[in-house]
């Protein structure tokens, strides 16, 4: 195996532009493989690999949710006539930096006759779910730390994994509010796994695969929210509406609510175990979006329009990643935009736009696509 | 002690009872509940007050008649101006003095932007009851101009204390009238992007429409008065029944919605809101010329007796029971304040919808616990 890395890394075909090569990451992930390789052996190649890919994505995950944050508190901000954070730093950016420091410092308040050990794992439950997800996510081309042919149903089966932590921290917490508020999580998440699913579903059927990199492969001459005609699109519409209440986010966020239940399941948290919650909330938004992005908006793909070679060179130019994290970055932004404009639905009003619409649309949604891949109508 | 066990009604057993308040988001101040839940649905509310009880009523026994005014305000403090009115209403009406047109005109158009301001800051706390954190800088942006025209004219912002028995403390500052309409021109153009953002979302409609129906009877027989009454269709404004100070030259009408659940009493104060603008702009260009206050006594002696005046705050009738046997001091005073009859219909209305509906019908009854606690 080793000298075809090789020769692929030291002859790129002469056809394509240069960028292309420097854009392409596997070229550098597989030298750094091989050049592993030289001085270790196997078993201690892949521990070494897997301790630089954690730190790299523990580091990515910290600047994520930092930047999340701030990026919630400005487009919230400036939805609501403010100025936002402003204070720390040109713009207030090392805003949630300081806050950080804040929730790092402050005490962790034991609750009397809470179940300890449970009210402990809660958060880190919570957190190792997301942290799972990132995992399997494609950030440009050969830039994700593990190819999965199940892909996306790694990343949706370990993100529904953190409705255990909230519905634990719930019931540790010896707090009736925490309470009201992981019951209320636990019938939503369950049910809006289905839509989730459902609406993947439909463009899997489209791409004819779950492994992430071919989904995005598959997109190279049209993103899937274009190829697959209406039902793709409605597909993305639910699938926005159902991941948006997967991660209790506004106008979804029955499980928080904190005009009715102050501040639902984690009420009782103070300190880090609290920012755990707060940052999985951000990382989970994070995860859903690049899974729109990957999977109905091309990926890492750039913007191509059919034969207009000197657009698409241009879009070419512009390298994977920044396409990748522009698409993420506008399907947050649209999260954000509905979660500060719309009032809050009611427990029921939730579970009926669940059970009564989205999921028969969705069902009848992937029966239209099916027919469409069948009698091959898309382009 | 068995006997006692057997005899439990299991539904009984299965409540779930939550404190909400004193200190919770959306009870608006200190009003705790006590809520037996069965799941979602509430059971029972039990309201418990008294969280900022500052006993008013007795000091007001022990100060003078203009000093009454200060405490007032601390009443119900988004309805201040109002309240200070009733009591110089009062006063004056116990000392027959004739108020000169100034006055009276001055008075209304400030009652009408306090109630401006005050529904305001409830739609704004409305939205955020429900979720729609938005409404509430926008509520609050809003609010912000008629606080400067009070700053600017009465000094205070929020308490502005400018009533007092015989007119008013100071003449309306120059730039008055043109602040005035400035607002009104620009709250005219502002009110749709109300609706815009609350009003016409399918969302609210949900949670709103059929929530907490409150009916004509039982609206009459609790004595739901203001807009919480008038969402029912119980004609109850005082401005309309019974005028006091300048309602009786302008043209303005009662807003009536018959449906009596929570959408209809968010759109009686929206509809309030543009009929309060109506009344400013039939005033606020023909004020009168003449004294801003009538020369009184330097101590103010009711005769003895028993004096009544109510007035429509912005949540509803409020009444000033004035007693006085002849000294500096009144002998007792009792205040009817709106909120704490409209509390009293909280658990009436709201049993058997959820929590999300119980924290919605709270915030369309408007209340401020301060005025009910007194």
């Amino acid at each position: 195996m080793l000298p075809d890395i090789v020769a692929l890394n030291t002859s790129p075909s002469l056809s394509v532009p240069w960028w292309k090569v420097v854009y392409d990451f596997s070229s550098l992930t597989e030298w750094i493989d091989a050049s592993l390789h030289n001085y270790m052996s196997p078993f201690w190649t892949s521990i070494t690999e897997m301790l630089i890919i954690g730190v790299l994505i523990l580091l990515f995950y910290a600047v994520i949710g930092l930047f999340l944050v701030y990026a919630e508190r400005k487009v919230c901000a400036f939805m609501q006539n403010r100025l936002g954070p402003n204070r720390v730093g040109p713009f207030g950016i090392f805003q949630t930096i300081a806050d950080l420091f804040k929730l790092l410092f402050k005490e962790l308040i034991p609750i009397k006759n809470a179940d300890g050990f449970l009210f402990n794992l809660a958060p880190f439950i919570v957190i190792i779910a997301s942290f799972m997800a990132i995992a399997a996510i494609p950030f440009a081309k050969g830039l994700h730390a593990i190819d999965l042919n199940i892909g996306v149903l790694y990343v949706m089966a370990v993100s529904a994994m953190g409705v255990i932590g909230v519905l634990l921290a719930g019931w540790s917490s010896n707090n009736k509010y925490s309470l009201i508020g992981a019951m209320r999580s636990g019938a939503q998440i369950v049910s809006y796994e289905l839509s989730v699913g459902l609406s993947i579903i439909t463009i899997i059927i489209l791409a004819g695969s779950m492994q992430l990199s071919v989904i995005v492969e598959a997109q190279r001459d049209g993103w899937f929210i274009f190829k697959g005609h209406i039902p793709a699109f409605i597909a993305f519409i639910v699938f926005l509406i159902s991941s948006t209440a997967e991660t209790n986010r506004g106008p979804f966020d029955l499980a928080e609510a904190e005009s009715e239940l102050t501040a639902g399941y984690h009420t009782e948290y103070s300190g880090i175990k609290f920012a755990f919650f707060f940052l999985a909330e951000y990382i989970n938004m994070f995860i859903v979006a690049s899974i729109a992005a990957t999977v109905f908006l091309g990926g890492w793909m750039p913007f191509h329009v059919g034969h207009w070679e000197g657009f698409n060179y241009i879009m070419d130019f512009i390298p994977p990643f920044i396409w990748y994290i522009g698409k993420t970055f506008f399907v947050i932004f649209l999260m954000m935009w509905f979660k500060w404009t719309f009032p809050r639905l009611r427990i029921d009003q939730l579970l009926t736009l669940e059970w009564k619409y989205l999921l028969p649309i969705n069902l009848v949604n992937v029966l239209i696509m099916a027919f469409i891949v069948l009698m091959g109508w898309h382009f | 002690m068995e006997e006692k066990e057997k005899n439990i009604n299991p539904d009984e057993q299965q409540e779930y009872v939550i404190n909400m308040g004193p200190q919770h988001p959306s009870t608006h101040g200190v009003l705790r509940l006590v809520v037996s839940l069965k799941g979602e649905i509430v059971k029972n509310i039990e309201p418990h007050i008294g969280y900022i009880h500052r006993g008013i009523e007795k000091m007001c026994e022990s100060i003078t008649y203009p000093q009454i005014i200060h405490l007032t305000d601390r009443m119900d403090y988004l309805s201040a101006h109002i309240n200070n009115e009733a009591v110089c209403l009062n006063v004056e009406k116990a000392l027959e003095i004739d108020i000169p047109d100034r006055i009276k005109v001055i008075r209304t158009i400030m009652s009408e932007l306090t109630r401006i301001q005050s529904h305001q800051l409830w739609w704004a706390s409305f939205g955020m009851d429900l979720g729609g954190l938005t409404c509430f800088f926008y509520g609050l942006r809003d609010r912000e101009k008629i606080l400067d025209i009070f700053e600017e004219t009465c000094g205070g912002r929020m308490l502005v204390s400018y009533n007092c028995p015989g007119g008013v403390m100071y003449d309306i500052h120059p730039n008055f009238q043109k602040r005035v309409k400035d607002f009104i021109k620009y709250f005219r153009k502002i009110l749709p992007e109300y609706d815009q953002l609350l009003s016409g979302n399918v969302i609210f409609h949900e949670r709103s429409k059929g929530i907490g129906k409150l009916s004509l009877e039982d609206a009459i027989s609790y004595g739901i008065t203001g807009p919480t009454g008038r969402g029912s269709g119980f004609s109850c404004d005082v401005r309309k029944h019974e005028p006091y100070s300048a309602y009786d030259r302008i043209t303005f009408k009662e807003i009536l919605h018959t449906e009596g659940d929570t959408y209809c009493r968010y759109i009686t104060r929206i509809d309030e809101m543009w009929e309060s603008m109506n009344i400013i702009e039939q005033l606020i260009d023909n004020i009168p010329e003449g004294p801003f206050a009538v020369k009184m006594k330097p101590i103010i002696k009711l005769p003895e007796g028993e004096y009544y005046q109510r007035v429509e705050t912005a949540r509803g009738e409020l009444g000033v029971y004035i007693i006085s046997d002849g000294n500096k001091n009144p002998y007792r005073v009792k205040f009817r304040s709106p909120n704490f009859v409209n509390l009293s219909v909280f658990n009436h209305i709201t049993k058997g919808f959820k929590i999300a509906d119980l924290v919605a019908i709270g915030g369309s009854l408007d209340l401020v616990i301060p005025d009910i606690d007194r």
